[in-house]
Order: structure tokens, then sequence, then C-alpha cells
């Protein structure tokens, strides 16, 4: 159970506009199957930065970034779109759910689009992840006529449906209430623990992060603890 | 699969912002519409105007010039032949107007595969007696069904039966304004008076109507045989021999080719018509200016309205992106959208199109000039609506093109930290 999902090696990013500036500093880490990690640090530190560059959107850096042992430096805009959608799920500080399709239809898409199974049975497993935050009821209703705490839930399930290898989260609760945050929370928690889901969310929640396997901390572009 | 979801991704943005939607596709249909009403009727009446002179003009005439000899006897002479010889006040003879051995050149032609028809003619000048005065006027002699069959001669028939010319002996339709003077009806007996002073009773069996007022005042039609005997010749006298060929560009060098061949005068119809093609072609451009002009107008409108689509749909067109659709995919879903837009106003465009053109072919039409003629022509040629429904492509798809890359463009990164 110790299979390296993420490593990152070296990496440095420079900001040209306006000014030149060293974001990232030789950032070194590793992710093994089935951690729940945090990264924290102040605002500006450049966590969201690194997430993003994890995440294969960004790729104007220095260093090399391997996902499941492959380096992604060098890949076409096709082939990293492929990663995210086979590898990498998303949940971010605002849900960006498509309000022109069905609660069913967004968990759908990206499936749809990795087109790994046949329709009908995409449908049965977006309800069954639907199922699991308790939400399958609004499956049918547009993306815009459920509540702001459903919509995240919607987006986790999203995140879940090509069953990815690990799961990156940007503020997740960051736009939720307090209620709405803890049950955020309570997910991730029982994705790790039941379904020994890999995680890194970035918070600047503590207690959230208090809640995590392992906790990264950053400042300054450096990773100052992990 | 990969495709139907881009499609259904697509068909729902659409439909999301369906008035914006509608809004573009009536841009195209609107231009469609006005393309194919514009250049159906244009054309519907260029080729009326055209039909006028080519219709009854043959592609190739052939008949003998009075002219005078190129060749003069004293160029023959052998003494002679070094010095330069004048000779002054050189008039044409009393040479034959008629085609020698018309029936051998006629076999020749019709033989040849390119010909699509042949139709014997013999054109003289008589006089119609009417009381006391005499009018000018030419009587054309005409083999009756090769001019129907080629000419469309019954067209222009406007009263009578063109048939019996040639089943009645004796027989002319005359020109309707040249029967006005005359104060002549169907069924009177004319008397005219051939140049050679020749004399014979006509019996008039109908009226010809060609659009040329100063044609129909002249001009009167008897069979072959008729103006024969009026002019007191055998049956081998034919003074023009009209040639149709299956292609109407063949003309000029055909006629060069018999002409040497046969040793007689010829005359093709692009010679002698030059200026009908340029107004024709004129005419065509005027209306394909105008149509394309709509269509590129309802581009920008459906380029424009893609473009606000990017700025609305930008979060969503991140997220796709973010969960795996590639650039690619994001351009093929505006491209598909623009060209939705365009192939439904347009297939609507060719509808419309073809109801007004239809409206228009209601639409009474009535001069004395054009006596075939009830309402406004209209050119049904599918042609117009494939070339209307291919541009209408072309135009959405360039005008989706931008857009399409624009969004294929955008950063995921940018627009999720922006929020």
């Amino acid at each position: 159970m110790s299979k390296i999902i993420l490593q990152a090696e070296n990496i440095n990013k420079f900001f040209h506009n306006p000014l030149p500036f060293h974001v990232l500093k030789e950032i070194n880490f590793t992710i093994t199957r089935g951690e729940f990690v945090s990264v924290i640090g102040k605002s500006g530190c450049g966590k969201s930065t690194l997430l993003y560059i994890l995440s294969t959107m960004d790729t104007d850096f220095q260093g090399t970034l391997k996902i499941d042992g492959t380096n992604i430096s060098g890949k076409t805009e096709n082939e990293l779109a492929l990663i995210r959608n086979e590898k990498i799920g998303f949940v971010f500080q605002f849900h960006y759910l498509l309000n022109e399709f069905s609660v069913l239809k967004n968990v759908m898409l990206p499936a749809l689009k990795l087109g790994k199974y046949s329709e009908e049975e995409i449908e049965h497993r977006a309800i069954e992840k639907l199922k699991i935050f308790g939400i399958e009821k609004h499956a049918l209703k547009k993306a815009n006529q459920i509540s702001g705490g459903e919509k995240q839930r919607v987006a986790i399930a999203r995140a879940l449906i090509n069953d990815p290898l690990i799961i990156m989260g940007d503020e997740p609760s960051g736009n939720l209430d307090k209620h709405n945050s803890q049950i955020v929370f309570e997910i991730f928690q029982r994705l790790a623990k039941e379904f020994h889901q890999t995680l890194l969310i970035v918070t600047h929640d503590p207690e959230f992060s208090a809640g995590t396997d392992r906790v990264m901390e950053m400042d300054d572009g450096r990773i100052i603890r992990q | 699969m990969k495709f139907r979801l881009n499609w259904e991704i697509a068909y729902s943005l659409l439909l999301a912002r369906w008035k914006q939607t509608l809004v573009a596709a009536i841009g195209v249909t609107f231009s469609i519409t006005m393309f194919i009403a514009l250049l159906g009727f244009m054309t519907g009446l260029n080729d009326l105007l055209d039909g006028l002179i080519l219709n009854r003009t043959p592609h190739i005439k052939f008949f003998n010039e009075i002219k005078p000899s190129k060749v003069q006897p004293i160029d023959l002479s052998e003494k002679l032949k070094s010095s330069f010889n004048f000779i002054e006040s050189v008039k044409p003879n009393t040479e034959r107007v008629e085609i020698y051995n018309v029936s051998a050149i006629m076999s020749a032609l019709s033989k040849d595969k390119r010909v699509l028809g042949i139709a014997p003619k013999i054109t003289t000048q008589v006089f119609y007696n009417v009381g006391a005065i005499d009018i000018t006027g030419v009587i054309n002699g005409i083999e009756v069904e090769q001019e129907n069959k080629l000419f469309f001669f019954s067209d222009y028939v406007v009263q009578g039966n063109y048939i019996d010319l040639k089943n009645i002996p004796n027989s002319i339709i005359l020109g309707k304004a040249a029967a006005d003077k005359m104060l002549t009806k169907v069924g009177d007996v004319v008397q005219v008076t051939s140049a050679k002073g020749e004399r014979i009773q006509l019996k008039v069996v109908g009226f010809f109507q060609s659009g040329l007022q100063d044609l129909d005042k002249v001009q009167s039609y008897a069979s072959i045989a008729t103006t024969q005997k009026l002019l007191g010749q055998t049956s081998s006298y034919i003074t023009d021999v009209q040639v149709k060929l299956k292609d109407l560009n063949l003309a000029p060098e055909l006629a060069k080719y018999y002409g040497s061949l046969f040793n007689v005068d010829t005359e093709d119809l692009q010679t002698v018509n030059s200026q009908f093609e340029t107004g024709t072609r004129v005419r065509t451009l005027i209306s394909y200016t105008v149509g394309i002009t709509l269509l590129i107008v309802a581009g920008f409108g459906i380029y424009n309205i893609l473009n606000m689509m990017i700025y609305e749909k930008m979060d969503s067109i991140a997220i796709l992106k973010a969960t795996g659709f590639s650039g690619k995919d994001v351009n093929n879903i505006f491209i598909t959208i623009s060209l939705s837009i365009g192939v439904f106003g347009g297939v609507f465009g060719l509808l419309f199109g073809y109801l007004i053109s239809k409206l228009i072919d209601q639409i009474p039409f009535v001069t004395s000039a054009l006596p075939t003629i009830s309402t406004y022509p209209v050119n049904y040629n599918p042609m117009y609506y494939f070339i209307g429904v291919t541009f209408a492509i072309i135009t959405t798809y360039f005008a989706g093109f931008f857009p399409a890359r624009k969004a294929s463009k955008i950063d995921p990164v940018i627009i999720i930290r922006g929020k």
C-alpha cells in the first residue's frame, strides 16, 4: 500500500508579470496511495499555484512531476487532458457545475468523455456516487436548482466518477457556511477511510487540516513542514 | 461516442441561449432567403431576355452574302501577274443568293454529332399590297416543324395555329404590328408582291409577336414551298441554313470549319450578339455580390453571438477542460454550435427562398413586348440552392472558427483562480 502516486522533484516556478517573481522554490515531495494530505499556508505563499501545477493544468514550471510513474513534461495538451480525465478528480472552491445539464449529467460528463463504460453503466455509477452523499434524489434536477452545499457534494461526486488516483481540492469548503463545510469535511474523511481514496486538499482552515493524515505547510514558496 | 458527447454539450449550450441562437439563425435564414429569391429572379429575367435572342437565333447561319468578287478577271492574267492592277468602282454582280448544293450541305451537317438540328430558311423582301399603298416587309420561308423544334416558333404565334402554315397551302403568319397596320384578321387574304414583281394571294392563318416591335412591323412567315412559289424558284432554292448546336460554345469554331469546307459565308452567335453575354454576366455578378454580402453580415452576427456566449460560458469551458476535455473538444463544441446555426438557418433559408420565388412567380407581369409570359420569370435552378447552402455553411464555419479557437485556448487556471 505504499505505491507512489505523485512525485514532485525540484519544482520551481516563476511569475514574469508584472515583475519576475520566484513563486515556488525547490519543491520536493511524494504522495503515496491512500494518503489524506492537506496543504496549508498563508495566502500568497504559493499553495494554490502548486496545486495547479500538480493538476497538470499549469505546465509552465521547471522540475519534474511524475503522476502514477509517468513524467508529464513534454506531453501534448491532449495527453494531459486525458491524464486529468482519467487519473485526477477536482473539487474547487466554487462548484463549477454546468447549469444547462441535470445533476446526474454533470456527474456523468467526465466518464462520458473517458468512454470506458457504456452510457447505462456510467449512469448507474453516477447514481451510486450520488448515493454516497445522499443526494441521489436531486439527480434529475438542473444544477442551478439545488442548494450551495448540495452543489459542492455533486462536484465531489463528479470528481469521483472516473475512480481517480487522486482527488485534488482547492479550498473545497472555502465558499460554504460552517454546517456545509463540516459536511464536506466529513465526506473527505469518509472517502479516505472507507474508500482509501488519495486526497490532496489545499486549505487555510486549521480545523480541517488537523483531521488529515499529513499536513504540508508552505511559506514563501517553500515547504517548511511535511 | 466522443462526437456525440460534444454534440450533446453544444446542443445544450445552444438551447440555454435559444433566443440568441434564434436571432443568429434568422440572420442566416434571411440572407439565404434573399440570396435564393434574388438570384432566382435575376437569372429568371436573364434567361428570359437571353431567350429572346438565343431561342430565335441560330448558333450558326450559312448564307451567301452579296458582295463583290475578291478575285477580278485581270488578276487571273498570266501577263499582268507581276504588276499592280487597279480597278475602280467594283460592284457586286448578279450573284445568286441561294446556297449552292444545299442538300449536300444539310446531309453533311445532319451527320455531325455536335449538331442538335438544322432548319433551312428563305428570306426575301416583299411588299404587302394594302389598298393603294405598298408596305415593305420580309417573308421568312421556313420548314415549320423544324423551326418550331429549334426556335420555339409556336411560342410567338399569338393568334391562330402555327401548324396551319404547313397544312394550308399559300398561307402566311403576319407580324402583329404589320397586321394591325393592314387591318387584317385571321382568315383574311393579303396580296404580296415579290421584289421581282411576282404577285401572290396569301391566306392569313395567324399572327406572330416576337417582342421586338420593329421586327413585328416587317416580318412574316410562310412555308418554304409557298415562298419558293412566290419567288418562282425550284424546290432546291434555300438562302439560309440555320444550325443549332448541342454546345453553344463550339459555334465560332464550327462556323469557321464548315464555312471553308462548303465555301459559304457563316455567322456564329457569339460574333453577332456579343453584347448580350456582357449584360447577363453583370446582372449575375450583382446578384451574387448582394447575396454574399448578406451572408457575410449574417456571419458577423454569428461571430458576435458566439463571442458573447464564450464570455458567458467561460466557467463551463474551464471546468470542461479541468475535467479532461481537450482544447480540441472545446473547439469542436463551438464549431458545432456555429455550424448548427448555419445548417438550421440555411435550410429554412432555402425553404423561404423557394416560397418567395414561388410568390414572385405569381406576380402578374404582362407586357406586349413579351407575349409568352404572364408573370415574372423565376429560375428554380437547384444550383443556386446548392450554392446558397454551401455559402451558409462556409460563412458560419468561419464565423465560428475564431471564437472556437479562442475558447479552446482558454486557460482554466486563470478562470478558476480568478474566482
